[in-house]
C-alpha cells in the first residue's frame, strides 16, 4: 500500500517535469530565436572581415538556421524526442558528448560544495542554536547575513586575488594544467584545481542551511517537549541529540536538496570565474554565442537536475517523516 | 499543617522576566508574586487559577526550568531541605515528577516507547513494559508515534513517563481545556491514587469544578500569588467559608452557583497594583489595601491574603 503511493506520487512528479521540460524548451526556443547575437556571426567573429556573404549563407544553410524559428524548432524537437540533442556549433560536436563531459566536471565540483556547505552549515546552525543568544551566536549570524549578502563572484575573485595572486597557493584558473597531456595529469592537479571554485561555491551554501537550522533549532528547544525532557533531567547534549538532531535534520536535508538549484546556479558564476570548464559555464559560452543546440541541451539538462533535486527532497520526507509515512496508521 | 511534615514548601515566592522595550528601555515583569504553598504526603493541592495567571511558572519554578531571563526569589524547601538549582537537577525526574496534559509534550518523531526509556535509568525495556501494562497501554503502543495515539493513550504515556521512577512528589499541570471529560476524570482518580499511595501531589488547573471531588485544599492563584489555601470542605454552599473576596467571587462565578462574573480584569504582570493586587476590584478595600500589600495569615485552618477576611 505504501509503495504504491510511493510510486504514484513519483509518477505523478514525472508527468509533471515532462510539462514542464515541453514548456522550458518553448519558451528557451522562443528566446534564443529572438536574441540580437547572430549566430553566424557570432561563429565567424574577428574573420567577418574574410568570409564573403555567399559564404555566411551556405554557413547558415549548413546549420539550418535561415529556416523559419518553427521549423527550426520542429526538426530539434524531432530529433530530440529519438534521443539526438543536435550538435554543438561552437564544438562542433554531439551536444550529449559536451554535457556528459561537462557535467562530470561540474559534479565534482558542486557535490564536492554540497557536502561540504551541508555539514559545514548543520554543524555552525547547531552550534548557534544551542548558544542562542550568546556571543557565539551573534558571530555565526553575522557570518550567515554577510556570506548570504555576498555575491559569488565576486567572493571567487576576493579568493582569487587573496590564495591565487597574492599567496599563489592556487592556480588561477582552469581544472587541469595548462600544457599537460590529459593522461599525464595527476590526481592531486585536479584537487589542486578544484579547491578554491569549491570553496567558493560550499562558502555560499552555509548560510542558508546553517541558518535554518538554527531556527529550527530553536524552536525544538522552546517546545513542550524539550520542556517535558528537561523537567524529567534530561541534560541539554541528551536533548540535543534525542530530540534536536531528530526534529531538525529532515528540514535540513530537504533544503539541501532543493538548494541545488542555487548551487547550479552559483556553479554557472563560479565556474565562469574560475575558468573551470564545467556545465555551467558552457552554457553561459554557449549564451554569448547563440550556440540553439547546446544552449537548449544545457536548460534541459539542468532543470532535470534541479527537479530531481526537489523531488529527492520531496520523496525523504514521505519515506522518513512518520507523520506522513503513516498518514493512514492511527490505531 | 505541621512545616516539619511537608514535602514541598514554597516560601515567598517571586518570579519576573527582564524584558527589553524599545530602546534600553528594561520593563521588569513581575508573573508570580510573593507565592506560599506547602505540600504534604498523601494530599493532593490543587491551585486554582484563570487561564494566562501564570501557574504553570509556578510548576516550572518548582522544578527549576523556567528559562533562563527569569529571576527567581524567595526560597523552597523539599524534604525540609532548602530546594537549590543543584537539588532541582538532582531530584527532577526522580523524586519530583511532572506530569503535563497534552500529547505536545511528546516528540512528534520520536516512537513513544522510547520517550518513555529515555527518563530509565536501568532495565529500560522492562520498566518500560511494566509500567505501560500497570496503566493498560498494549504492548504495541510502545512502536506508536504521538499522532497516533488517542487523547487518552496520550495522558496514560505521558503518565507513564512520570512514573518510571518513585516519585515523592508529583506535579500535574493542567488538563488541557478541550480534553474529553471521560479523560479528565480518569486522569483525576489516577493523582487521587497516586496520593493515596502516600505521595504529595500538587495539580495545577483552572477547573474549580473537576478537582472539589479529589483535591484536599486549594489554593486560589491570583496575579501570580496564592490569596487563598483553604480546606476543599471551604468550598460549599454560597462560599461562606471561604476567606477572600476573590475566592468567594470566583465560587459565586461557578454556573453551578451564582454565575455572577467577577468585574474587571487581572492586572497584567508589568502593571501590577502598589497595594494587594486584588485591590482595584475589590468591593471591600479600603486605604490600606491600595497602599500595602497583605501579608499571609493563618485564618480558621486556612490561610489568606487580605487585611479583612474573617
Amino acid at each position: 500500500m505504501q509503495l504504491k503511493q510511493l510510486i504514484l506520487f513519483i509518477l505523478g512528479k514525472m508527468v509533471k517535469m515532462f510539462i514542464l521540460l515541453a514548456a522550458l524548451c518553448l519558451l528557451s526556443f522562443w528566446m534564443v530565436s529572438n536574441s540580437p547575437v547572430d549566430p553566424v556571426q557570432a561563429y565567424v567573429g574577428a574573420d567577418m572581415m574574410l568570409v564573403g556573404p555567399e559564404q555566411l549563407e551556405r554557413i547558415s544553410a549548413y546549420w539550418g538556421v535561415d529556416k523559419p524559428p518553427i521549423e527550426q524548432f520542429g526538426r530539434w524537437a524531432s530529433a530530440l524526442l529519438q534521443g539526438d540533442l543536435g550538435t554543438s556549433m561552437i564544438f562542433r560536436r554531439p551536444v550529449a558528448s559536451i554535457i556528459k563531459e561537462r557535467f562530470f566536471a561540474s559534479l565534482i565540483l558542486m557535490g564536492l560544495a554540497w557536502t561540504l556547505s551541508g555539514l559545514v552549515g548543520f554543524a555552525l546552525g547547531i552550534v548557534a542554536g544551542m548558544k542562542q543568544n550568546t556571543w557565539v551566536d551573534k558571530a555565526i549570524k553575522s557570518y550567515c547575513l554577510i556570506l548570504a549578502s555576498t555575491p559569488t563572484f565576486w567572493l571567487g575573485l576576493i579568493l582569487l586575488i587573496i590564495f591565487a595572486v597574492w599567496l599563489n597557493w592556487f592556480p588561477l584558473g582552469l581544472a587541469v594544467p595548462a600544457g599537460v597531456l590529459t593522461e599525464n595529469v595527476r590526481l592531486i592537479d585536479r584537487i589542486h584545481h578544484l579547491i578554491l571554485p569549491a570553496l567558493t561555491l560550499s562558502v555560499l551554501g552555509v548560510a542558508n542551511i546553517a541558518l535554518h537550522t538554527r531556527q529550527k533549532l530553536v524552536e525544538v528547544l522552546s517546545s513542550e517537549y524539550v520542556l517535558l525532557a528537561r523537567a524529567r533531567g534530561a541534560s541539554e547534549t541528551e536533548i540535543l541529540w534525542r530530540h534536536g538532531i531528530r526534529n531538525i535534520a529532515l528540514p535540513a536535508i530537504t533544503l539541501q536538496f532543493a538548494s541545488l538549484s542555487e548551487l547550479f546556479g552559483g556553479s554557472v558564476l563560479a565556474e565562469t570565474v574560475f575558468s573551470y570548464p564545467g556545465l555551467g559555464r558552457a552554457t553561459v559560452q554557449a549564451g554569448l554565442r547563440s550556440d540553439v543546440p547546446l544552449l537548449l541541451g544545457c536548460v534541459i539538462f539542468s532543470a532535470v537536475f534541479v527537479f530531481s533535486g526537489n523531488l529527492i527532497a520531496d520523496t525523504v520526507y514521505r519515506v522518513v517523516d512518520p507523520r506522513i509515512r503513516h498518514k493512514d496508521g492511527a490505531v | 499543617m505541621a512545616l516539619n511534615q511537608s514535602v514541598l514548601s514554597v516560601n515567598e515566592l517571586t518570579v519576573s522576566f527582564r524584558q527589553y522595550t524599545r530602546g534600553l528601555r528594561q520593563i521588569e515583569l513581575t508573573v508570580i508574586t510573593g507565592l506560599s504553598a506547602e505540600i504534604q504526603p498523601g494530599k493532593i493541592l490543587a491551585v486554582i487559577g484563570s487561564s494566562g495567571s501564570g501557574k504553570s511558572l509556578l510548576a516550572h519554578a518548582i522544578l527549576g526550568i523556567l528559562p533562563s531571563n527569569a529571576r527567581v526569589t524567595g526560597t523552597m524547601a523539599y524534604d525540609g531541605e532548602e530546594l537549590t538549582a543543584e537539588r532541582q537537577v538532582k531530584l527532577r525526574g526522580r523524586e519530583i515528577a511532572f506530569i503535563p496534559q497534552s500529547v505536545n509534550y511528546l516528540d512528534p518523531l520520536m516512537k513513544v516507547g522510547a520517550q518513555v526509556r529515555a527518563s530509565i535509568k536501568d532495565n529500560k525495556k522492562e520498566v518500560q513494559r511494566d509500567i505501560f501494562a500497570r496503566y493498560h497501554l498494549d504492548s504495541q503502543v510502545e512502536n506508536l508515534y504521538p499522532f497516533q495515539l488517542s487523547g487518552g493513550m496520550a495522558r496514560r504515556v505521558l503518565v507513564s513517563g512520570a512514573m518510571v521512577s518513585d516519585a515523592r512528589l508529583i506535579i500535574a499541570d493542567e488538563p488541557t481545556p478541550g480534553l474529553h471529560p471521560e479523560i479528565v476524570e480518569e486522569a483525576l482518580t489516577h493523582l487521587r491514587q497516586l496520593a493515596d499511595e502516600g505521595r504529595a501531589v500538587m495539580l495545577i488547573t483552572h477547573d474549580v469544578g473537576a478537582v472539589l471531588n479529589v483535591a484536599d485544599y486549594i489554593a486560589v492563584f491570583y496575579a501570580g500569588t496564592t490569596v487563598e489555601t483553604a480546606p476543599v470542605k471551604d468550598f460549599a454552599g454560597k462560599g461562606e467559608a471561604l476567606r477572600h473576596p476573590y475566592s468567594k467571587a470566583l465560587w459565586k462565578a461557578l454556573p453551578q452557583n451564582d454565575f455572577i462574573p467577577v468585574s474587571g480584569f487581572q492586572p497584567s504582570p508589568g502593571d501590577l497594583p502598589l497595594g494587594c493586587l486584588f485591590s482595584p476590584r475589590c468591593p471591600m478595600a479600603s486605604r490600606e489595601c491600595f497602599e500595602s500589600r497583605p501579608l499571609e495569615r493563618e485564618l480558621r485552618g486556612g490561610k489568606v491574603r487580605c487585611y479583612h477576611a474573617t
